[in-house]
């Protein structure tokens, strides 16, 4: 199932405001999630855990690493939906 | 022709023991070698300081210390038990099994002696294990103790372990009851994902390249990846820990305890999460002050929180204990009576 990348990015902000109580607000394309929303690595575990469930999608221990920003997690889950 | 077998009984923890290091060590004697700070050990580990065993203080004589304990709180000798098993990664030979050496320490050198491996899982696999010999008739009564020296190989340098692993010992005591007080294990494993805990370089490693030595090689320590491991604990081992509350027939809340292997405070909130703990069960937390240790970390934590929460004695408790292999075990039991 095709997904949208602005659909993905609006479950993404809900997810890491629930997860680690960062205002969805913040959660941009371009944001890091160690250094500008300050989401750790075990926190990034229940993001992906979370986004897995919610979008249907499989994302494996050894790509959680490469997922450095938001934009780089909706790309993931966006091509892993195709 | 019939085989004559022993009726079988039900089976109980008896008494718990267990063995403190005397040396503490606070995040910030640690922090500096791995360019961390207690604020972050704390933040991802929920650990502010852990038990660090001396030269005096071996496998050995930590897991006596621990047995002797839960002897003593049970009025029973050595002489009373049959069997005895013992649970650690960290017992530096390979044979005879530390087990052996414990059971002639301890006074009964006739006793039946094994050590199990089954790392972080260990002392959950020994209860497993002491309660059907119990139940069977093969033993009359059971040792169960769960000791590590982690501190002997843990790289100090590795910033993923050097703030986690601790040393101790804890023990039970299980023996037939007339009612059933430990539940059936649920457990298992995940060995396909086995590469995420282990510990290296192999003894033969040494032998192999005699050129390269403890320098070059390292000494034996373990590794473990973070992120899968906190990822299988959270979201794979707690359904174990439903599992285990269904075998026995037991609801959440019905429990008194929840007494998960002592890995990491953020494991544990999440697993009680995920398995819908109440808010109403106490929820051990030694890892705060005690570290992760390995195969003790069940008994160290039943016996502190037996002391800090008197009314647990006789409630129900769900213990789950997961770690390098990966394997798994949780059952519910019945904590010993005040002794």
């Amino acid at each position: 199932m095709a997904l949208a990348q602005a659909d993905v990015l609006a479950g993404l902000k809900e997810i890491v405001e629930e997860v680690a109580g960062i205002p969805g607000a913040s959660v941009e394309l371009d944001k890091n999630f160690t250094d500008d929303l300050e989401v750790d690595s075990l926190s990034m575990v229940e993001v992906v855990v979370a986004a897995e469930e919610r979008f249907g999608v499989k994302i494996p221990d050894e790509a959680v690493t490469d997922l450095v920003t938001v934009g780089d997690a909706v790309n993931f889950i966006v091509n892993a939906a195709k | 022709m019939n085989i004559k077998l022993p009726p079988t009984v039900n089976s109980q923890i008896l008494s718990v023991g267990s063995y403190r290091p005397k040396h503490i060590v606070a995040n910030s004697e640690i922090a500096e070698r791995i360019d961390s700070s207690d604020e972050w050990i704390q933040q991802r580990t929920g650990i502010q300081s852990r038990r660090i065993a001396g030269e005096d203080e071996t496998v050995i004589t930590m897991a006596q210390a621990a047995c002797e304990m839960a002897l003593k709180r049970a009025k029973l000798t050595m002489a009373d038990v049959d069997t005895l098993i013992l649970a650690t990664i960290t017992y530096p030979f390979q044979a005879p099994s530390a087990a052996s050496e414990l059971i002639n320490v301890l006074g009964n050198p006739k006793a039946a002696a094994f050590d199990i491996s089954a790392a972080c899982a260990g002392f959950c696999y020994g209860v497993a294990m002491a309660s059907d010999l119990v139940r069977a008739g093969s033993s009359k009564r059971v040792l169960v103790v769960g000791v590590e020296k982690l501190s002997e190989f843990t790289d100090p340098d590795d910033r993923a372990t050097a703030f986690i692993f601790a040393d101790g010992a804890g023990a039970v005591l299980i023996g037939p009851s007339e009612q059933a007080r430990i539940g059936p294990v649920a457990w298992g494993s995940d060995a396909d994902s086995r590469d995420a805990i282990l510990m290296n370089p192999a003894y033969t490693d040494f032998r192999n390249s005699p050129d390269k030595g403890v320098t070059e090689l390292g000494w034996p320590h373990i590794s473990q990846q973070g992120q899968t491991v906190y990822r299988w604990a959270v979201f794979t081992v707690s359904k174990i820990g439903v599992k285990a509350l269904e075998l026995a027939g037991v609801r959440a809340d019905e429990l008194g305890a929840f007494i998960p292997h002592q890995a990491n405070m953020r494991i544990i909130e999440s697993m009680a999460k995920e398995i819908k703990i109440p808010s109403s069960v106490i929820i051990a937390d030694d890892i705060r002050v005690n570290g992760n240790t390995s195969a003790a970390s069940i008994p160290l934590a039943m016996d502190i929180l037996l002391e800090t929460h008197p009314e647990l004695h006789g409630s129900l408790a769900l213990m789950i204990g997961y770690g390098a292999g990966l394997v798994y075990a949780a059952q519910v039991v019945q904590l010993p009576p005040l002794p």
